[in-house]
């Protein structure tokens, strides 16, 4: 067990040691990050290249009428001025629909929709000239409630599918047992939650270089290098051989980085004008050029028995997919198969739907679905749990899913589903002191604003609980490739290892070099640049990659030490049974030394490259929801513990603790800072993080007024890890990265409910929430 | 665009009439964002970072005269008894880099309604020194400073050279808000001063008005009350009635708007709670002292 308490030295401390599974070797990456000298896709550079910059739509539905790009191309430095017609493959793109155009063509769905492109000498030409283009716009009626978008008559984003749904993006039905359930205690409510950015540091950057061959590579910063290959391709109306990607440094990512941004724009500019095109998006275009968290309307109601045992639970769930469907579809997909959250439920009615606006598109975040419906269930538990006299935790503890339990499509949870115990574990941690009687002001609500001396100050403590589907779900081919090579370079055995998997700044790398070493007996492992020259590893989302990727690696890795293995099997007259790969030497089952890696290997290498499968899932049923949608399912839970000046409405998080299985810490430091940032992330949503979007219009673009936590909101976290290692998976290994952003929102709101009394049914919550002015 | 960049006092006013659109920069925290979003395209910047006299403070004729560019920083470390009010405010600034870089002629320089300077030199009655190389030096007091939103008393030819204060005869307050605890702009603010000496209050309301403005009325109220009653003398406890009508005279002092930030509703209550925790803190400072 891995547990990480705040300000104790050395309990998380890193064993170097010998790197692999389960040590915690240092990453690559972490000083070049925190002394500034990595190196991010936007610190790509080459001497010939251009500047590309975007001109965007300033309103959030409106017919183009006409484009004059002449004034732009009069301006000295400009190499080309782009718009839809330019466009030489088929302008659409998406993630799971092909209905966003890559530059707006004829109509533009949301404020920021692309429009036209510049290449430039300077990247300050580039923005003047842009901004020179002469667009003429009529304004169209928009969709800006997604609670009225399905009503008859509203105006359709997407007019061709009128027929096909209008503004209808997906909705998912679970019907399961009693249709017309009853239960002698009744609780209900609506819930609303804020649009999330993810707002991740670097913002979208890329380089685009034509090839002598016609075609191009793209330098980028993604999540998944080959869905947006095949959207450029298709942009383009290039094969994918003309089409190479070659991942750059990311900072950070959390489903921002699934759509394209700037990917077909820099190669359209860079096979126009023959010269590298460098985009590098603002702080302020990042906003418009990435989806965002789905804000959601959720109406819940829980049927339960007098001792708080659930009877039924019935669900609505809105989503607002914005402009474009992006990954709406999966994400309705999650809230419908998950939203009751991890609690055992034998009647169950979710209606799930998410729709077209002309808001700003919405697709991937971190928790993908899960976030916005653990807000309502975990509201609503704590109603259920004052309703019948139980308290929060025991409520938990009772209806939490056990291994065994099917979930509400029907799916077996067959592996540890410790519900109770992690909700136990959380609650039985040691609680943060109370306040000292003169406490240093940042100790307080309102900070060093000195708002408070401790007038009006409340605690509060809240709990939540949650599950979340791993990899990707509903039938989907899910698979990794990876490439991994054997050789002795100047004495030493050398392995490479090779995907297209994306290291956004989780520690994949680390993940890769630990796996191989301990498959391979290596120290020395060579993670090579990802790129397509490599098969898909699929996305670096849905707390995939360890397991996915880093089975892959291991089963190519297996592949090799078997290669090498029989031959040395053959060479010494023994079985490669009885054989194993450690540092340079092969050694039998007692560790007796047989000969050398490099007396096997010689000069020659051994490389395997294979596609690597999780267990099949299958889809949801139309019209009752069942399945077997998810390959594994993550659980986690947490207490937040909050002083509120209930006058001012202004929050400390005093301690955000929260225990997790993971199956198996593959590198416990990297679990524990995906849980660290996880955690803080949720915590952001509930308090501060939202995207103000007024009658389609994005009111804060920026990091003044959208605000993430600082340290100084950040609270110390402790941490408890279990390791319940899940048999179907490589290592045992259960996602990591999503859970923690799931839980600990719902635990911090449920303290601010504690300390005021309020029942705070939106969030972030705001100031004007809690004191009602 | 041009860039001056003088080295005496005398050339920096020089330059700025030679070139009344030559846009100041000290510690560039405001003037390079909006450079940098293409806000602003002054003919020219005219970079006061080499004057040498903008970056002193010292001791005036009896009140302290801070130089336009000392930063924040150096409020904190070094003024914190001289100029409490104002140090408590600079502390609530930006991030440590801002706090090195921002200045507080910088600030009054932007005069945005969300500086957070304003208050408490509002509360402290602070005197404001403008100069220009044809006209020579003027002092406006503060209040008269702000004459809309984000402009200021200026004329074209004019910088701030300083700003005059007075050490302090009472304990003085500055309070912020904001909807995270660090590194935020003012939802609302108020700052608050005690002048025993005169039986006066000050005070300074940020973020709920076009300008930072004071809160006269109840200021008057406030000193009135605790000198019907005595207190001014005894030192006795501020009633809380008191205080809580002195905070509903400081928000009836207000003009807030809705915005992103917070509504006006919350502005106004904010204030009102503010306002008689500062004025409590303080008093109770007051009786302390004694
Ligand atoms: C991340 C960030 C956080 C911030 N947080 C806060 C905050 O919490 N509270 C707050 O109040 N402000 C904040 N600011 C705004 C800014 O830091 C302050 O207004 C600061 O006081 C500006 O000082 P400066 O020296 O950097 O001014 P500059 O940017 O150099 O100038 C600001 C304005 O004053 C003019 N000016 C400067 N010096 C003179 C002079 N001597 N004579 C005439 N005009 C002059 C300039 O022309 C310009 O109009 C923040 C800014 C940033 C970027």
């Amino acid at each position: 067990m891995t547990s990480a308490v705040p300000n104790s030295a050395g309990a998380s401390e890193t064993t170097a040691s010998r790197g692999r599974v389960g040590d915690s070797p240092l990453r690559p990456d972490g000083l070049l990050k925190v002394t500034g000298a990595f190196a991010y896709a936007s610190d790509l550079s080459r001497d010939d290249m251009l500047w590309g910059a975007t001109l965007r739509s300033p309103h959030p539905h409106a017919r183009i009428v006409a484009i004059d790009t002449a004034p732009a191309l009069a301006v000295p430095g400009v190499h080309a001025v782009l718009t839809a017609a330019d466009v030489p493959g088929e302008n659409a793109v998406g993630l799971e629909h092909l209905d966003q155009p890559a530059l707006a063509e004829g109509v533009v769905r949301y404020q920021g929709e692309a429009v036209a492109l510049v290449a430039a000498e300077h990247p300050e030409t580039a923005r003047r000239a842009a901004a020179r283009i002469v667009v003429e716009y009529e304004e169209l009626p928009a969709v800006t409630d997604p609670r009225r978008a399905l009503e008859p008559g509203a105006a359709l984003v997407h007019p061709a599918r009128r027929d096909a749904g209008g503004n209808l993006v997906r909705e998912v039905r679970m019907r399961r047992g009693d249709p017309a359930p009853t239960a002698p205690v009744v609780v209900a409510l609506d819930f609303e939650v804020g649009m999330q950015d993810q707002a991740f540091l670097g913002p979208e950057s890329g380089l685009a270089v034509p090839g002598a061959d016609g075609g191009v590579d793209l330098h980028v910063a993604t999540q998944w290098l080959h869905v947006d290959q095949r959207q450029v391709c298709h942009v383009l109306g290039l094969p994918p051989g003309k089409v190479r990607l070659h991942l750059a440094g990311v900072g950070g990512a959390f489903g921002g980085r699934e759509d394209l941004s700037m990917h077909a724009h820099a190669c359209l500019l860079a096979l126009r004008t023959g010269r590298p095109v460098k985009m590098s998006y603002s702080r302020e275009e990042s906003f418009f050029g990435h989806v965002h968290r789905h804000p959601a309307w959720l109406r819940y109601e829980f049927g339960a028995e007098r001792d708080g045992t659930l009877v039924y639970a019935r669900a609505d769930i809105l989503f607002d997919g914005g402009a474009y469907a992006s990954s709406t579809g999966a994400v309705v997909g999650n809230g419908g198969s998950l939203g009751l959250g991890p609690y055992r439920i034998p009647n169950v009615h979710v209606d799930a739907r998410g729709v077209y606006t002309n808001n700003p598109p919405c697709g991937a975040m971190r928790g993908f679905g899960c976030v916005q419906a653990a807000f309502a269930h975990e509201a609503l538990m704590d109603e259920l749990a004052d309703a019948v006299g139980v308290d929060p935790v025991e409520i938990r503890a009772r209806n939490g899913m056990r291994e065994g339990d099917t979930n509400i499509t029907g799916q077996v949870i067959d592996s540890a589903a410790p519900v109770a115990e992690l909700i136990r574990i959380v609650r039985d941690m040691p609680l943060p002191p109370g306040s000292p009687p003169e406490p240093d002001l940042r100790e307080l609500p309102g900070g060093v604003g000195n708002t408070t001396h401790g007038e009006g100050v409340v605690r509060g403590i809240g709990y939540a609980v949650t599950y979340k589907n791993v990899g990707f779900s509903e039938g989907y081919d899910d698979y990794s490739t990876a490439r991994v090579r054997l050789e002795v370079s100047a004495g030493e055995p050398v392995a490479t290892v090779h995907t297209a998997a994306a290291e956004v700044g989780q520690g994949l790398i680390t993940v890769e070099q630990q796996i191989a070493r301990t498959e391979l007996g290596v120290e020395r492992v060579v993670v090579q640049q990802a790129d397509t020259t490599v098969g898909s590893a699929g996305s670096t989302s849905a707390s995939r990659q360890t397991y996915v990727t880093g089975g892959a690696v291991k089963a190519a890795c297996e592949a090799v030490r078997d290669t090498v293995l029989a031959r040395a099997a053959g060479m010494l007259q023994r079985a490669a049974a009885d054989l194993r790969l450690d540092g340079d030497k092969i050694v039998d089952v007692s560790g007796e030394v047989l000969t050398g890696v490099a007396d096997v290997l010689g000069d020659e290498a051994v490389e395997e490259t294979l596609e690597w499968r999780h267990r099949p899932t299958a889809p949801l049923d139309e019209e009752t929801g069942a399945g077997d949608a998810h390959v594994q399912f993550a659980f986690s839970a947490h207490r937040a513990v909050v002083d509120v000046d209930v006058e001012l409405g202004l929050v400390k998080v005093v301690a955000l603790d929260t225990a997790q299985d993971v199956g198996r810490a593959v590198n416990p430091d990297a679990v524990l800072g995906q849980i660290q940032g996880g955690s803080a992330q949720g915590m952001g949503l509930a308090l501060m993080e939202e995207v103000v979007v007024t009658d389609g219009r994005v009111r804060n673009p920026s990091f003044t007024d959208y605000l993430i936590p600082t340290i100084l909101d950040t609270p110390p976290m402790r941490i408890e890890v279990l390791e319940y290692a899940d048999p179907h998976a490589p290592y045992g290994v259960r996602g990591v990265g999503e859970p923690p952003t799931i839980s600990s929102g719902p635990a911090v709101a449920a303290a601010i409910r504690a300390a005021t009394g309020k029942a705070l049914r939106r969030v972030p919550v705001r100031p004007e929430h809690i004191t009602g002015a | 665009m041009e860039f001056l960049a003088p080295t005496t006092w005398a050339d920096a006013l020089a330059a700025k009439a030679a070139c009344p659109g030559a846009l100041p920069v000290t510690g560039g925290t405001d003037v390079l964002v909006e450079i940098n979003f293409d806000r602003r395209r002054p003919p020219a910047l005219l970079d006061l970072t080499r004057v040498a006299e903008l970056r002193d403070w010292a001791p005036d004729r009896g009140r302290i005269r801070l130089g336009a560019a000392v930063t924040y920083s150096r409020v904190i470390d070094e003024l914190a008894t001289a100029l409490p009010g104002l140090a408590m405010a600079a502390r609530t600034i930006g991030s440590p880099q801002i706090r090195n870089r921002g200045t507080v002629g910088g600030n009054l320089g932007a005069a945005s309604p969300a500086g957070d300077s304003h208050p408490p030199l509002l509360a402290a009655d602070a005197v404001v020194e403008v100069a220009s190389a044809a006209r020579g030096v003027r002092e406006v007091p503060v209040a008269q400073f702000y004459t809309g939103v984000k402009t200021n008393a200026l004329a074209p030819d004019e910088l701030i050279a300083a700003v005059l204060v007075a050490p302090p005869r009472g304990p003085q307050q500055f309070c912020k808000i904001g909807t995270r605890n660090a590194m935020v702009i003012a939802v609302s603010a108020f700052g608050f001063a005690l002048h025993p000496d005169r039986r006066a209050v000050g005070t300074g309301i940020g973020s709920a008005a076009p300008t930072p403005r004071r809160a006269e009325a109840a200021a008057e109220f406030l000193a009135g009350e605790l000198d019907a009653a005595g207190l001014w003398e005894s030192r006795g406890e501020l009633p809380d009635g008191l205080a809580r009508e002195f905070g509903h005279r400081v928000r009836a002092a207000a003009a807030p708007i809705d915005d992103v930030r917070g509504s006006a509703a919350y502005r106004l209550h904010s204030l009102s709670v503010m306002a008689r925790r500062a004025a409590t803190w303080a008093w109770n400072d007051y009786r302390r002292a004694a």
